[in-house]
């Protein structure tokens, strides 16, 4: 432990921390803008400048490595007065706009300008402009709000691998950009909008579906049918009051039913089906000495991810849709015929911890005839501007069950939800598929928390499987380099884009709290201990859809609503 | 040395064959080895001497061809100094030398007759070279052409031309970086060997330890000469004291002040130098790659630089087991784009990776984690080029030079509203008016001096109450300057501290990288706020009067901000040509915000253009030129400008024919 004087309060720092974390866990708060967890300081956004005795100048607290015996002042006018001009500086060149800004109330910079009392614009100059990109079906960009903390630049290089967005210009012409600034659809953005999660203010943001919704949702010739994702209802209790951990299932249910949608059902009823098929397709591989190891495609970004940088493994991702676009071939197809209508009535709404899913969602292969499977796509913040918008109080609320036929999921499902838990999932399925016994542990704990990287031998009947769950994407890179070295004792993998999976998705409420994540991970958990239902296979609901409309696993009428490929893209890497 | 090891030479030592005579190198730079005969001994002192031009057998035309003589027009010489020896049938070698310094001068021709001193003629152009080379050739003195010769022992000097020593702008010099600069053959690696080259790399290499190596610099008392001042013994020992299986010299030759020029001058003048520094430092830090980080703007430095190498590589002296120390060395030249950013230590590391030039915080510092996260010392190319020189000297004498910090001599570039401007080496310790007046000849046309600015856009103005600071890193300091790379540029009566300000604050403004916010929005506002005082007393309206008066205010304070909270050099050093004005000048600043009026009258938009009545002729040509017609008057009779119509174009000065406009 190392001794040092913070306003002339004794603390403790630990060896090789940044004076940052020592301030932080002493509970001095010290703002910054551009500081990210776990990565090499930037230094870019000098808001956590503090006084250290015998520097000359200000330093970083985020990259000033603790030293027994410092004396720090963090709070001096000095500091304080440099900090305000900091942040009048950023607003001299930030749109006055705040009350039409997506983030109106919960802007970092707001914040700050409020916190330290910025009551008037100091400086009048010039502001830089440049045009908004809402090329992409994901991610909307409107530089004009940016201040370039970096963040984003960061995440999607040095946690995601894709880097399709960097510095460009210099100078205060200095913008964040794609490669020859093009459009972000054209890039090799893979949309897991990790970039959106980091963003202090509103440069980035989703492509908001809730216009299309609200018109959907006022067509009485529609038949407005929602699902929702595994990781919603553990996530959407924050943002109503709930403490973060909460399952609020049945509280969003009763909220999207009073909204005035026709059908609420849950995506863990097609994750259960598309855990079915890809254990399925699993045990076909290694039976008939397919392709291995089988790598999962339930994660958008990640098949986009394949797609462009490793075009190579597009045949070890499974074939299997994503719950989303199963729910929605589903319910285009067999809801439909079920309620007697046309699909081009019904209008099929998703409700994902996710922006690449409108990317995937309006991918070409995820329709028939023109129509596509899921019309539109609304992510946790969209839905809870939602719910503010119809005034629901979820305090107010009872819990209601979802609809029949796709409202019952198993917990296996519902694991979808964090990394690991397909692998999970999929095992428990694949175990009974090839022994034609129940797995005989509650969980399997080695692919469980965390980490960006999980490994396990599993071993069902007489067969050794080598399995890996990673998620963010550099770690997938990693892997798959690791691959490509020869490495061939691997089966089966889970790749989540998002680093802890969807509970960490790119369309969850934009703060990062490692501690509300694992709230979330530890609900979802708990569901699964609970529950009755533990396995896909053992989901009446989705035995009764093989029996009567999808025949058997693998089946063609599968393989044609349920099943897809993949494009190799050609963009600049 | 055993009897064994002895060998009789041949005649083809200095024949460059390939294989060359494996002793050569070792045998001039430990003399005598291998050579056991007398005349094979004074062969090879012959050689040396040949190499040394210490006398000719045949005529030798020097032309200075470094970047800024050709600027002034060297091409055109050589070619017409070859035309009239083609033409004249004269026995003539011609050689291209770097710059010697005097700029001013340029182009410079030298010619170097058997048994005469070599004479240096100035302002050779085209048209001048045949006349000035008839009458040399002739043994007479070109009227006006001669500006000094070099005399020699044993050499008849010219009659009444100062020699190199008298010379007003050499005199007071002392050159260790420049020795050879304009003299030698920069693609001769011979000619520099024969000056006594690479052999301070030899005697290190044979004779200290690493350990003893960073002892020496840090007794040396040698600090980095790219700017930031830092001891540059101290820098190697951390990079030779971190553990790790490659180490990376990089020089620095990413030389951006505006102003500056001397590590162009240095490596196009005197490639070897540079490369011999380099081995020393590599050898130091035990790094066995180096990178030269260039502006791609060097072309000539560049290929000089790349021609040096090849050279070095074909005598043994870069490469594998140089000298037969076990040391190995490889030298990688890396071309930078021109960002000024790429100055900074982890910017340029950054842009040799291949990455965006963008500083980042340090620690870690470069020499414990830099260059693809190895032990890395960044120096620049004036600092190694001190350490041949340095060691031949002996560090006892190096250290003995100068102030009580600063040690050694600094070159600067010498430029601006002086009469000698060019590349200038003093020692440290010589004062400012030394330089300015004495070897810069002072300010010509009996101007006015006002001040001199040092350290480009990271320094400051020292006005003329205080041109007896002495050249040291912290006396500069002390007065608002900086040493910075040593751009010295001379100001006078015409010119606008405000208006210098300006330009340097437009210069750092644009050259941020962008990365954080107080420079890359702190500079953007303090270029505006200079831009409001400077310009636009006509268009000015409404709030921007009072956001003038504001901005005022607001210079010290974003000056403080910026210096206090920025991520690199470059931005904590970004207010300094501000600040130093303000401070030194603060009543030009508050004539151009109080009174809308530059005394200097180069801020031109502050300009109140009027009509003399009494000069007027009344020809009404300005009246019928102005664009916003501000002129009224009827013919014949005085015209007079209405002021809130005037623009400030100056076009009725141009046409005036009579001198009647006045602009103040």
């Amino acid at each position: 432990m190392i001794d040092l004087m913070v306003n002339n309060r004794r603390v403790k720092g630990e060896p090789g921390e940044m004076l940052l974390s020592t301030l932080k866990r002493a509970g001095v708060h010290v703002p910054t803008l551009c500081h990210l967890e776990g990565l090499f300081p930037s230094g870019a956004c000098r808001m956590c400048v503090v006084e250290v005795e015998g520097v000359s100048g200000l330093v970083p607290s985020c990259a000033y490595p603790v030293r027994e015996g410092l004396t720090v002042f963090t709070h001096s006018t000095r500091a304080v007065q440099a900090r305000k001009t900091i942040i009048e500086l950023l607003l001299a060149n930030h749109p006055d706009d705040c009350l039409y800004c997506n983030r109106n109330t919960h802007c970092d910079l707001q914040k700050l300008a409020a916190d330290y009392n910025v009551r008037s614009r100091q400086y009048f100059g010039q502001r830089t402009s440049h045009n908004i990109d809402m090329s992409s079906p994901s991610i909307v960009r409107d530089p004009d709000k940016c201040i370039l903390c970096g963040k984003c630049v960061r995440v999607c290089e040095e946690v995601q691998g894709v880097a399709c967005i960097d510095f460009v210009g210099r100078g205060s012409k200095t913008t964040v950009g794609t490669a020859f600034e093009q459009g972000l659809n054209v890039s090799s953005c893979v949309n897991c909008g990790q970039c959106i999660m980091v963003c202090p203010t509103g440069a980035l943001r989703e492509h908001s579906h809730i216009k299309d919704v609200l018109a959907a949702l006022d067509d009485p010739e529609k038949k407005v049918v929602v699902q929702h994702a595994p990781a919603i209802s553990v996530t959407v209790g924050e943002e109503l009051g709930l403490k973060p951990g909460t399952d609020a299932f049945g509280v969003l249910t009763a909220a999207l039913r009073g909204m005035g949608f026709d059908r609420v059902f849950d995506t863990g009823f097609s994750a259960d089906l598309t855990v079915i098929e890809e254990a399925s397709e699993l045990v076909h591989r290694i039976r008939n000495g397919g392709r291995l190891p089988m790598i999962t495609s339930c994660s958008p970004g990640w098949v986009k991810f394949t797609e462009e940088f490793y075009p190579e493994f597009m045949g070890n991702i499974s074939t299997c849709k994503s719950p989303q676009q199963m729910m929605g071939a589903i319910v285009k197809s067999y809801f439909a015929q079920q309620e007697g209508t046309e699909p081009a009535n019904i209008y099929s709404v998703s409700i994902m911890p996710c922006v690449a899913k409108k990317f995937e969602a309006s991918r070409p292969e995820m329709g028939s005839h023109g129509t596509p499977d899921v019309d539109a796509v609304l992510t946790t913040r969209e839905l809870v501007q939602l719910l503010a918008m119809r005034g629901v109080d979820a305090s107010k609320l009872r819990p209601e069950r979802a609809d029949t036929p796709f409202g019952d999921r198993s917990t296996a499902g519902k694991l979808f939800g964090a990394t690991g838990g397909v692998m999970e999932a999929a095992l428990r399925t694949a175990h009974f598929i090839l022994t034609g016994e129940e797995w005989p542990k509650s969980r399997i704990q080695s692919l469980r928390g965390m980490a960006p990287r999980k490994e396990a031998q599993v071993k069902i009947g007489g067969t050794e499987l080598g399995v890996v769950v990673v998620s963010g994407l550099m770690e997938a890179r990693t892997l798959l380099e690791e691959i490509r070295q020869g490495r061939d004792d691997i089966h089966f993998i889970e790749v989540m884009t998002c680093p802890g999976g969807c509970i960490a998705g790119g369309g969850q409420p934009q703060h990062s709290d490692p501690e509300i994540l694992k709230a979330r991970m530890q609900a979802l958990y708990a569901i699964d201990r609970d529950g009755d239902v533990r396995t896909a296979h053992s989901n009446r609901s989705v035995q009764r859809l093989y029996d009567e409309f999808l025949g058997e696993p693998l089946s063609p009428e599968s393989h044609r609503l349920l099943h897809t490929h993949y494009v190799k893209r050609n963009v600049v890497l | 040395m055993t009897k064994d090891e002895k060998r009789h030479c041949c005649e083809g030592c200095w024949e460059f064959a390939d294989p060359k005579c494996p002793d050569l190198v070792k045998c001039l730079l430990f003399r005598p080895r291998g050579v056991v005969d007398t005349m094979a001994r004074e062969r090879v002192d012959s050689r040396v001497n040949a190499l040394k031009r210490v006398d000719v057998s045949t005529p030798v035309i020097y032309v200075g061809a470094g970047t800024c003589g050709l600027g002034a027009g060297a091409a055109g010489t050589l070619e017409a100094v070859q035309e009239w020896i083609r033409v004249t049938g004269t026995k003539a070698q011609v050689i291209q030398v770097g710059c010697i310094g005097l700029c001013a001068e340029e182009p410079l021709l030298d010619v170097q007759l058997p048994g005469k001193a070599r004479l240096s003629l100035r302002h050779v152009t085209r048209d001048k070279v045949v006349g000035y080379l008839d009458s040399v050739f002739a043994n007479e003195i070109p009227a006006k052409g001669a500006l000094m010769q070099f005399s020699g022992e044993g050499l008849e000097n010219w009659p009444s031309v100062p020699t190199w020593q008298e010379h007003p702008f050499f005199a007071p010099q002392e050159r260790i970086v420049l020795k050879n600069c304009g003299l030698v053959d920069p693609e001769s690696i011979g000619e520099y060997i024969a000056r006594g080259g690479y052999q301070a790399l030899a005697t290190t290499l044979t004779n200290l330890t690493r350990t003893e190596l960073c002892t020496q610099v840090e007794k040396s008392g040698l600090r980095g000469r790219g700017g930031g001042g830092f001891p540059t013994g101290k820098k190697w020992r951390f990079a030779l004291d971190t553990p790790a299986d490659q180490k990376f010299l990089v020089c620095n030759a990413d030389e951006g002040d505006p102003g500056a020029f001397m590590d162009r001058a240095v490596i196009e003048g005197d490639p070897h130098r540079l490369l011999e520094g380099m081995a020393i430092a590599a050898y130091a830090i035990g790094a066995s790659k180096a990178y030269v980080y260039i502006r791609a703007e060097y072309p000539l430095a560049i290929a000089r630089l790349n021609e040096a190498i090849k050279q070095a590589h074909s005598f043994g002296l870069l490469g594998e087991n140089i000298l037969d120390s076990g040391f190995n060395l490889h030298i990688i030249i890396k071309q930078g784009a021109g960002a000024f950013v790429c100055g900074e230590e982890t910017a340029l590391i950054a842009s040799i990776e291949g990455k965006r030039g963008m500083p980042r915080p340090r620690p870690p510092y470069p020499a414990v984690q830099g260059l693809f996260g190895k032990p890395t010392v960044i120096n620049n190319v004036e600092t190694l080029s001190n350490l041949p020189e340095m060691f031949t000297m002996g560090v006892e004498a190096f250290a003995a030079m100068g102030t009580a910090t600063s040690k050694g001599s600094k070159v600067f570039a010498l430029s601006g509203k002086v009469c000698n401007t060019g590349l200038v080496e003093v020692r440290m310790g010589t004062t400012v008016r030394k330089i300015v007046e004495e070897i810069g000849g002072g300010v010509p046309d009996n101007r006015a001096f006002k001040a001199v600015q040092i350290g480009g856009p990271s320094g400051g103005c020292i006005p003329a109450s205080h041109l007896d600071t002495v050249i040291d890193y912290e006396s500069l300091k002390e007065v608002g300057a900086m040493m910075g790379s040593g751009g010295l540029v001379v100001m006078d009566e015409d010119n606008c501290m405000v208006d210098v300000a300006r330009f340097f604050m437009d210069f750092i403004q644009k050259e941020s990288c962008g990365k954080c916010i107080p420079c890359r929005e702190g500079t953007r506002r303090m270029l505006e706020i200079l831009n409001a005082i400077t310009q636009g007393r006509r268009s000015e309206k409404g709030f921007s009067a009072l956001h003038r008066f504001q901005g005022i205010l607001q210079l010290e304070q974003l000056a403080k901000v910026i210096q206090d909270t920025s991520l690199c050099g470059l931005g904590q050093s970004a207010p300094n040509p501000v600040l130093s004005t303000l401070r030194w000048f603060r009543e030009e600043y508050e004539e151009h915000i109080f009174n809308r009026h530059c005394a200097s009258r180069v801020c031109k938009e502050l300009l109140e253009y009027t009509i003399d009545p009494d000069a007027c002729t009344g020809c009404t040509l300005c009246a019928r030129k102005c664009p916003t017609e501000a002129i009224m008057g009827a013919k014949k009779s005085p015209h007079y400008v209405i002021q809130e119509r005037c623009i400030g174009c100056g076009s009725c000065l141009e046409v005036c024919r009579a001198g009647a406009v006045r602009a103040q």
